[in-house]
């Protein structure tokens, strides 16, 4: 009986919170999810531009063919990423632009530097060492598996 | 009438009141609005210290040296200070009064730690266990976010139910007797939680903790909304104000003319880094004892009720799914008629 009128009251409580959420919806103003998408569309566009403007300027430039142009592309683009990161500007740019900014190897650069940067009150070993890839590696973890299904399947595939 | 007028109301007696109130904030809350009001700007969120931990340490120690300054006092004049913040451990405020040597009750409500340990303080001092008492709370942007989101340096996107965290530290010096601004009610929250999972959406977490806390007090009370000038919460800000107004009006009462939230009056309105308004202990600190107790010496309001919200949860709680309980603490201040 006592069971019984524990989840009777559990039940209602539920249904409490879940009527109360729905009120509160009607207050939170919506993220403008059109607007980001073109920001991030812009913005991730203009990086991947810049990346191929680099390659090409490596190629041409250099003795670099179209993939190895790509080691030295990626090298600037993470160099201009952590410098403005370490300049306090990349973070505007990722509220402006969110996952256009967040994509592209500079967000995975800024994920790093900015955890490093951070973290330094802590020291090298226990605060910089310890925390830089506090939010990189989940990425990393998962890039990494998810390249070693893919790699399976298509290895299967072409046999 | 006794000091326990319910489990949740403390009425305070033996004429507490106010003695001088201190406040010292970051360069981004000095140029707010209510800039002039405060102590102390410091012009950097360093404050000329290695970590923002330290920084935030300094502030609340500047706050508090103001205060007694303010009062004509030292630190050893001061039987207890009660006071809290944000961080793990409560350090700001245990750092701050190992340098001020003021026998310490350490207290945590997140953001409620304002009209919290000025509820404390005003007890113990109408119980006669302290002449006088300091309460006094801390918060910093930088440590905030550290230590509930992400790097400050980080690129990621907030929605725009996000609030952000004041900088700053508000404290006040109660005792018994004189002439200043009375304490004369206080009623203590429970915790309600509905539910909400959303770090980014505290105010929707909070509102209903406020409402529940309000409503108490007027049944305590006997009171009814109109008997305040002002009715203001801490930090529930654009989402979590409207959403008070319209709990309570479900429930017959009508607080929309005589309410305003701090969060919303801290910061510039047309400030795009602070989305739907300002949070944190310093919040309500700032804006109360920065401002409104000033408001009240100028005659402006005569009676004034602070419920001061908070959101009890950590990353880790957040991280495990858990929702977000909330609390909300007022405290009712009165100029004499």
């Amino acid at each position: 009986m006592n069971e019984k009128l524990k989840a009777q009251k559990q039940k209602e409580q539920k249904e409490e919170q879940q009527k109360y959420q729905q009120k509160a919806k009607q207050f939170e103003p919506k993220p403008p999810v059109l607007l980001n998408c073109l920001k991030a569309f812009l913005v991730g566009g203009f990086i991947c531009l810049l990346g191929q403007l680099l390659q090409k300027f490596y190629m041409q430039v250099f003795d670099f063919n179209e993939k190895t142009a790509s080691n030295p592309t990626v090298a600037t683009l993470i160099f201009i990423a952590v410098l403005l990161t370490g300049l306090g500007v990349y973070d505007r740019i990722g509220q402006f632009a969110g996952a256009g900014s967040a994509v592209p190897v500079t967000g995975f650069a800024n994920s790093i530097a900015s955890a490093a940067i951070e973290h330094r009150a802590e020291g090298y070993v226990l605060g910089v060492g310890g925390n830089m890839f506090k939010l990189a590696g989940s990425v990393i973890v998962f890039g990494v598996v998810s390249a070693f299904v893919i790699g399976l399947i298509r290895t299967i595939f072409n046999y | 009438m006794s000091f326990r007028v319910s489990r949740q109301t403390w009425y305070f007696s033996s004429d507490v009141r106010i003695r001088s109130a201190g406040t010292a904030v970051g360069p981004k809350e000095g140029n707010g609005p209510l800039g002039n009001e405060f102590d102390i700007v410091f012009d950097d969120n360093y404050v000329g210290e290695a970590t923002w931990e330290k920084a935030e340490k300094k502030i609340l120690e500047a706050s508090i040296n103001k205060t007694l300054e303010k009062a004509g006092l030292v630190a050893e004049d001061i039987d207890m200070i009660l006071a809290g913040d944000l961080l793990n451990q409560i350090i700001s405020a245990t750092f701050a009064s190992r340098t001020i040597q003021i026998p310490f009750i350490g207290t945590y409500g997140a953001c409620s730690t304002s009209m919290l340990s000025l509820a404390q303080a005003s007890a113990l001092v109408n119980a006669g266990y302290c002449n006088l008492a300091v309460a006094a709370c801390s918060s910093h942007n930088s440590t905030a976010e550290k230590q509930y989101r992400y790097p400050t340096e980080y690129g990621g996107q907030k929605p725009p139910t996000a609030q952000y965290t004041a900088t700053g530290a508000g404290s006040v010096l109660v005792g018994r007797g004189g002439t200043g601004i009375r304490v004369t009610y206080a009623t203590l929250g429970k915790i309600v939680d509905m539910g909400i999972k959303n770090p980014f959406n505290m105010g929707s977490a909070m509102a209903p903790a406020a409402a529940d806390t309000l409503l108490a007090h007027l049944k305590d009370t006997g009171r009814k909304p109109s008997d305040y000038d002002l009715i203001v919460t801490g930090d529930l800000a654009g989402v979590g104000a409207p959403i008070l107004v319209s709990l309570m009006k479900e429930q017959g009462y009508e607080i929309a003319p005589y309410y305003n939230d701090c969060g919303l009056m801290l910061y510039r309105k047309d400030d795009p880094e602070v989305f739907s308004g300002a949070s944190g202990c310093a919040s309500s600190a700032l804006v109360t004892y920065g401002h409104l107790l000033k408001e009240m010496e100028r005659g402006k309001i005569s009676r004034l009720l602070v419920l001061a919200t908070g959101a009890l949860l950590s990353p880790l709680t957040y991280q495990q799914g858990e929702s977000i309980p909330c609390i909300a603490h007022a405290v009712a201040f009165e100029v004499d008629e």
